[in-house]
């Protein structure tokens, strides 16, 4: 059983029925217990870091996912839910993230070296993989997926996969271990995306 | 880099699409759910569904078509048509919409576009606009094109941007139908001013007027079209095909 965490962040409706298209047996729970009875875990996330991180810490359900993750239990976070796993985020402030990963959130449009681009980052990009992992064993050089974000993470190489360009590289998937991250969505990046959650679906089968 | 989008438009009216629709491969042709996920497998980037019902009846059917298309179809679903309050965003997301458009209701209600921004996010919001050339200035048109609300259109999507609008979709009321094109130096203007994603809507007749938008405008980031796409005049792929030949940045 994969449980996506709900928090009160975002609508996880697409992610659900990504899940199901591809014969996940998936459940959506804010309960704890749920967390810790999980094969996997999936950490959605969108809007403002701040916010997402204190409603994530209602009911110590940072803490239960922190634990999981030191446990082994493989968790993939997705766009938000990704830049959470990691140890602090500049956006509107400084706050700190779960730490589960090295590196941090930064804006975009301070690293763009072609001002005229548009922030957000949003429309479909083209992935640069740079390390193999069972995450990405269906994915190939060049596949497109969705991004909708105007922060990235940066100094992650420690866990860094796969970027995408946009004038400067931007982190695009993360692995360390157990812990897995997604910038882009792949409940919107059609079968390039389905094919990723496959792949986080099999690791350890 | 980011790739230019190609979004066919679906107008939905009692839970069928309208605008004749002529597909040989498709069962069931006038099925939202059926020509939506035929789309996405094509290569669409992205669909937009557009609720053309005034009933709440209808509404209820609409919103039961999108749920079972968000159920199906990976890839980013807007949804646009009779978008007057922050409830009717709270009903279309629900069920799966990643971004609203508005048109009308922000003329009615200028203040939605922030309060939608602010609940949703920039990235949720797209103001549609209908614009018209009228004596030399660019208007906006409300209630399906029918009425000219005065507005002048640059301030008024510099308006919604400011506000909060993450992209905008013009549709030049002047070129739509008449399938000779998109409106070149309307879409330019809007380029020029407004910083957040544009998207062109409105005379595309065939696959060279796609070209012919994205090499004179290489800040127009999409291009939208309905019944050129339902009847098979422009297949997706070829498209994408024939942009990419042209130096012009797709996804396939």
């Amino acid at each position: 059983m994969i449980v996506i965490v709900d928090y009160g962040v975002g609508n996880l409706f697409s992610l659900k029925s990504s899940f199901e298209a591809i014969g996940a047996e998936i459940k959506v729970s804010g309960e704890p217990e749920d967390i810790r009875q999980a094969d996997k875990i999936v950490l959605p996330g969108v809007g403002a870091f701040r916010d997402a991180r204190e409603k994530l810490a209602q009911n110590g359900l940072d803490q239960v996912i922190i634990a999981e993750a030191k446990k082994g239990k493989p968790l993939l976070g997705i766009c938000l839910g990704m830049q959470m796993l990691f140890e602090k985020s500049y956006e509107y402030g400084e706050y700190e993230g779960l730490g589960l990963l090295k590196g941090e959130v930064v804006p975009i449009i301070d690293d763009l070296t072609d001002k005229t681009l548009k922030i957000p980052h949003i429309g479909w990009n083209a992935l640069e993989i740079l390390k193999d992992n069972p995450l990405l064993k269906y994915t190939k050089n060049g596949d497109f997926v969705y991004f909708v974000h105007s922060y990235y993470v940066k100094n992650c190489e420690e866990s860094l996969l796969a970027v995408c360009d946009y004038s400067t590289p931007l982190t695009a998937v993360v692995a360390k271990d157990n812990v897995y991250g997604c910038q882009f969505h792949p409940e919107k990046s059609s079968n390039v995306g389905l094919d990723i959650l496959r792949a986080f679906c099999q690791i350890g089968e | 880099m980011i790739t230019k989008r190609i979004i066919p438009c679906l107008d939905v009216k009692d839970g069928r699409v309208v605008k004749g629709v002529n597909f040989s491969d498709l069962n069931d042709v006038n099925s939202p759910v059926e020509l939506a996920k035929y789309y996405s497998q094509a290569g669409a980037d992205e669909l937009v569904f557009y609720d053309i019902t005034a009933s709440s009846e209808g509404r209820g059917i609409f919103t039961e078509i999108l749920t079972q298309t968000a159920r199906e179809v990976f890839i980013p679903l807007t949804v646009g048509g009779g978008i007057k309050s922050l409830e009717d965003f709270e009903r279309v997301l629900n069920c799966g919409a990643d971004k609203v458009s508005v048109n009308s209701g922000a003329v009615a209600n200028p203040k939605l576009i922030g309060e939608a921004a602010k609940r949703y996010g920039d990235q949720c919001v797209v103001i549609s606009c209908d614009a018209k050339l009228v004596d030399g200035v660019y208007r906006v048109f409300a209630k399906g094109g029918r009425e000219n609300t005065g507005l002048e259109m640059i301030e008024w999507l510099k308006y919604c941007v400011d506000n909060g609008a993450g992209e905008v979709v013009l549709n030049s009321i002047d070129t739509d139908g008449v399938k000779k094109g998109f409106d070149l130096s309307m879409l330019a203007k809007v380029t020029e001013a407004v910083n957040v994603p544009v998207i062109a809507s409105g005379g595309a007749g065939g696959v060279e007027d796609f070209v012919e938008l994205f090499k004179a405008l290489p800040k127009v980031d999409a291009g939208l079209a309905a019944s050129i796409f339902h009847f098979g005049e422009v297949k997706i792929e070829q498209l994408k095909e024939t942009l990419a030949l042209n130096g012009i940045n797709v996804r396939r």
